[in-house]
C-alpha cells in the first residue's frame, strides 16, 4: 500500500532510552557508525559551549539578541552531519549550532545577531542560506533550489530547518506541496521544541504529531526522538538518502525541547513552570549520548575531557572574535541594493558621504 | 507588422526562451491553457514542459519556489494571474525577492521577473482590477516597470528578463488587445528610462501603463481647447527617470500626473513631490493629479466613474492657473 509508506512511525524512532541504555524502537533504521556517533558527540559538546558563550556575550551587550538552541543539540548537529558539502542547508535564526557543526566560523554565524550585517558568510560558497527570520519562507527557497540543482544534474539535497510554530505558516504547506508535486530532493526537518515563543505546542496544532502533515501532500514522513542523537542521525540520514536517490522529499519531525527562553529578551517563567523544564533537563541529549557511548566503550573518559577542553578553547575564540569590533563602512549601505546603483541611490550616497566629511 | 500587446509579450517570452536556456516560465495555467489572458499561448507546446510549466495554485509558493530556482542558476519568469491574487506572495516579494542580494552582500542575486496583469477597465469583478504598483515601488531592491504600448511590452519584457535585478512587470490588462506595428528587435531606450510620447509646449501629462493611451487621447482632444500637450510615458516606475520627466516639465511649466490607483498615498504623490522639488521655479501652477477615487475598486457597472478619462483630465488641465481661466476650486 503506497499510502502506508508515507505515514510516520506510530511512536518516535528511538535507539537510546532517556537513561542512556539501548532502546529498540527503530524499525528498519540502521544505527550510524561509531566514528560518526563520536563526531556527533564532539560537536554537541562544542555546540553547547558555543551556545552558553553566545548567551553570555548577549548579556554583556556584544550581541543584539541570541536565540538559544540549548537542549536541541542532537538535532542541530545531526542536521549538519547528514549533509555533504554539495548539499544546501536552510537555517532559521535558532540554528547557530547547526552552522557551527557545518564548519562555519563563530564570527560568520553571529554577524546577523551582532547586528553588523544581515548575513555573515557567503551562501554560494558555504551552501548555507542566510539565517531566516521570517517564518517558513525559506522552506520554499529550499524546494526551488533543490529542484534547480536536480535539473542541472547535481545529486544535491536541500535540508530546511523549521520550528513547530512555523508549521502553522502557509509557506510551510505550500513548500511541502511544491516539493511533493515536483519531487524536489528536499528534507524538511521540524524541530518541535514545544514552544513558539510562549505558545505551547498544544495551542499550535491539533495534529497527533506534525509528522502526520506529510501524508496529505503525498510525502514520506517520520517522527523521531529529537534528544536521541543516534536516532536523529539515523532518520535524517535516511531521509537525505531517500531525497538524493530521487525518490522524493521527506518530512521529519524531531520531538525535543527548548531549554532556554525564546531569546535573552524573553521571560519563560511567565508561561511555563520550572518542573516542566527540570523534567526536560533530565532528557538531556548530550548526557544521553555520553552514557550510551561510554557503556559501549566507544567513548573514553580522556576523550570526553579532551572534547571539553577543545570546546573551552573554542569558547575563547568566540569571545575574542566578538570582543573585536569590526569597522563598518556606512558607504556600504548603498552596495548590493541593485546590481548597479540607481541614479537616486548615487545621489543619496553622495549625501551621506558629504555628511561623513562634514 | 500589427501586433497586440498580448502577442508582443508572447513573442518576448519566446525570444527570451530561445536566447537563454536558463529562462523558465511558470505559474498557474500557463501551460496547456496558455494563461487566462493567453500570454503564454503555445509556449509549452513549442518549448516543452521543462521550459514552461503549470504549478500548484499558490502564489507565495510560486514566488518562493522561483527564489530557490534563481538561487540555483535559473532565470524564472513567473505569472501572477491577477493583481490582487499576487498579494499572498507579498512577503516573499518584499522580504526575500527584494532583499536577497543586499542580505548576502552580493553573494546571491535573483534575476527573476514577476509578471502581474494589473488595473481595471475590462469589466472584471472585484479583486481582478487592482492597481498595486505603489506596494512594489515602495520596496527598495525591486525594479518596477509597466509598458503602455505593444512595442514597449516586447522591449521591456526582454530587458526585464535580462536584468540582473528582480523585476515586477506590470501588464495593463485593458491594453492587451491594443495593437500597433511592433519590431522584434529592441530599439527603445533603456529599461529605466521614460520617453516623451508626444511633444507639446503647454503642459506635460505624466502617465504609465494603461493611462498612456488615455493621455495620448486627451492630448489630441486638448488641441480643440488650444492646449499643446506633451505626454511622458514613465515605463519604469522604479527607479524613476527624474531627468526625462523634469526636462519636460521645465519646458512646459505645467504638469498633471495620471494613474488609475487611488490617489491617497499613491505613486502620483511621489511624482508630484519630485517634480515640485526639482522644477519649482519653472512651474506656473501646482502639479495636479488625476487618479482613481480613494475607494475599493468598484463593481464593473460603475468602474467608468473610477477611471481617469479624457474629460476628467481635460478638466484638470483647465485648473492649471492659465492666464485666461479662473482657478477651479475642489479636490
Amino acid at each position: 500500500m503506497a499510502q502506508e509508506t508515507l505515514l510516520p512511525s506510530a511512536a518516535q524512532v528511538r535507539f537510546v532510552a532517556e537513561d542512556g541504555t539501548r532502546a529498540d524502537q527503530h524499525g528498519d533504521y540502521v544505527e550510524p557508525a561509531e566514528d560518526r556517533l563520536k563526531e556527533a558527540y564532539r560537536l554537541m559538546v562544542l555546540g553547547r559551549r558555543f551556545d552558553v558563550q553566545a548567551t553570555a556575550l548577549t548579556k554583556q551587550g556584544r550581541l543584539a539578541v541570541y536565540p538559544s538552541s540549548a537542549g536541541q543539540e542532537a538535532c542541530q548537529v545531526a542536521a549538519a552531519l547528514v549533509l555533504e558539502k554539495k548539499d544546501w542547508l536552510f537555517p532559521t535564526y535558532r540554528d547557530s549550532v547547526a552552522l557551527i557543526a557545518r564548519g562555519l566560523k563563530p564570527g560568520e554565524v553571529l554577524t546577523l545577531l551582532r547586528g553588523d550585517a544581515h548575513c555573515g558568510y557567503n551562501p554560494a560558497e558555504t551552501r548555507v542560506a542566510p539565517q531566516c527570520t521570517p517564518l517558513a519562507t525559506q522552506t520554499l527557497h529550499a524546494v526551488g533550489l533543490a529542484h534547480a540543482l536536480r535539473r542541472r544534474g547535481e545529486d544535491a539535497v536541500a535540508l530546511a530547518l523549521i520550528g513547530d510554530g512555523a508549521t502553522s505558516e502557509g509557506d510551510f504547506h505550500e513548500a511541502l506541496n511544491f516539493a511533493a508535486v515536483f519531487k524536489a530532493p528536499t528534507v524538511f526537518f521540524v524541530q518541535n521544541n514545544r514552544y513558539a515563543i510562549s505558545v505551547p505546542f498544544e495551542k499550535q496544532s491539533a495534529a497527533p504529531a506534525l509528522a502526520y502533515k506529510g501524508i496529505g501532500y503525498g510525502m514520506r514522513s517520520e517522527q523521531v526522538d529529537g534528544n536521541d542523537a543516534v536516532a536523529v542521525l539515523a532518520v535524517l540520514g535516511d531521509a537525505v538518502r531517500h531525497a538524493r536517490e530521487g525518490r522524493g522529499p521527506v518530512l521529519v519531525e524531531a520531538h525535543t525541547y527548548r531549554i532556554d527562553a525564546h531569546t535573552n529578551a524573553d521571560d519563560a517563567t511567565r508561561y511555563r513552570d520550572a518542573e516542566e523544564v527540570a523534567k526536560w533537563r533530565e532528557a538531556d541529549p548530550l548526557k544521553r549520548l555520553e552514557t550510551y557511548l561510554k557503556a559501549r566503550k566507544t567513548l573514553q573518559d580522556h576523550e570526553i575531557e579532551q572534547f571539553h577542553q577543545d570546546a573551552e578553547t573554542f569558547a575563547h575564540t568566540v569571545r575574542d572574535t566578538l570582543n573585536t569590533e569590526p569597522e563598518l563602512d556606512p558607504m556600504s549601505l548603498f552596495d548590493h541594493v541593485y546590481a548597479e546603483p540607481t541614479r537616486q541611490l548615487a545621489a543619496q550616497r553622495a549625501m551621506v558621504a558629504a555628511e561623513l566629511e562634514a | 507588422m500589427t501586433t497586440t500587446m498580448a502577442q508582443a509579450l508572447n513573442a518576448a517570452l519566446r525570444d527570451a526562451l530561445k536566447d537563454d536556456d536558463r529562462v523558465l516560465v511558470f505559474g498557474e495555467d500557463v501551460g496547456a491553457l496558455g494563461g487566462v489572458f493567453r500570454i503564454t499561448d503555445g509556449i509549452t507546446a513549442d518549448f516543452g514542459e521543462d521550459r514552461c510549466f503549470d504549478t500548484p495554485l499558490a502564489e507565495s509558493g510560486i514566488v518562493g519556489f522561483a527564489v530557490g530556482m534563481a538561487m540555483g542558476g535559473f532565470r524564472p519568469v513567473v505569472e501572477m494571474q491577477f493583481d490582487a491574487f499576487a498579494y499572498p506572495a507579498f512577503e516573499q516579494i518584499t522580504s526575500h525577492v527584494a532583499k536577497l542580494r543586499n542580505r548576502t552582500r552580493g553573494a546571491l542575486s535573483l534575476p527573476m521577473v514577476i509578471r502581474i496583469p494589473y488595473a481595471g477597465g475590462i469589466g472584471g469583478v472585484e479583486h481582478h482590477c487592482d492597481s498595486s504598483e505603489a506596494y512594489y515601488t515602495h520596496t527598495p531592491g525591486l525594479r518596477v516597470v509597466t509598458p503602455g504600448t505593444a512595442q514597449d511590452a516586447y522591449d521591456l519584457l526582454r530587458d526585464a528578463i535580462e536584468s540582473p535585478d528582480p523585476v515586477i512587470f506590470l501588464e495593463p490588462k485593458c491594453r492587451y488587445w491594443s495593437s500597433e506595428n511592433v519590431t522584434f528587435t529592441r530599439s527603445g531606450p533603456a529599461m529605466d528610462r521614460a520617453v516623451v510620447r508626444r511633444q507639446g509646449k503647454d503642459v506635460t501629462l505624466i502617465a504609465y501603463g494603461p493611462m498612456v493611451a488615455t493621455a495620448m487621447e486627451t492630448a489630441e482632444a486638448a488641441t480643440a481647447e488650444g492646449w499643446d500637450v506633451e505626454v511622458v510615458d514613465l515605463r519604469s516606475l522604479s527607479p524613476f527617470d527624474d531627468e526625462t520627466v523634469t526636462a519636460s516639465v521645465r519646458r512646459t511649466g505645467r504638469a498633471v500626473v495620471i494613474h488609475e490607483a487611488a490617489g491617497f498615498g499613491g505613486y502620483g504623490a511621489e511624482v508630484v513631490a519630485r517634480v515640485t522639488e526639482q522644477c519649482f521655479h519653472q512651474l506656473h501652477a501646482p502639479v495636479l493629479r488625476v487618479t482613481g477615487l480613494d475607494i475599493p475598486y468598484p463593481a464593473p457597472k460603475l468602474e467608468r466613474h473610477q477611471l481617469p478619462d479624457v474629460d476628467r483630465i481635460l478638466d484638470t488641465i483647465a485648473r492649471l492657473q492659465w492666464a485666461d481661466t479662473p482657478v477651479v476650486a475642489g479636490a
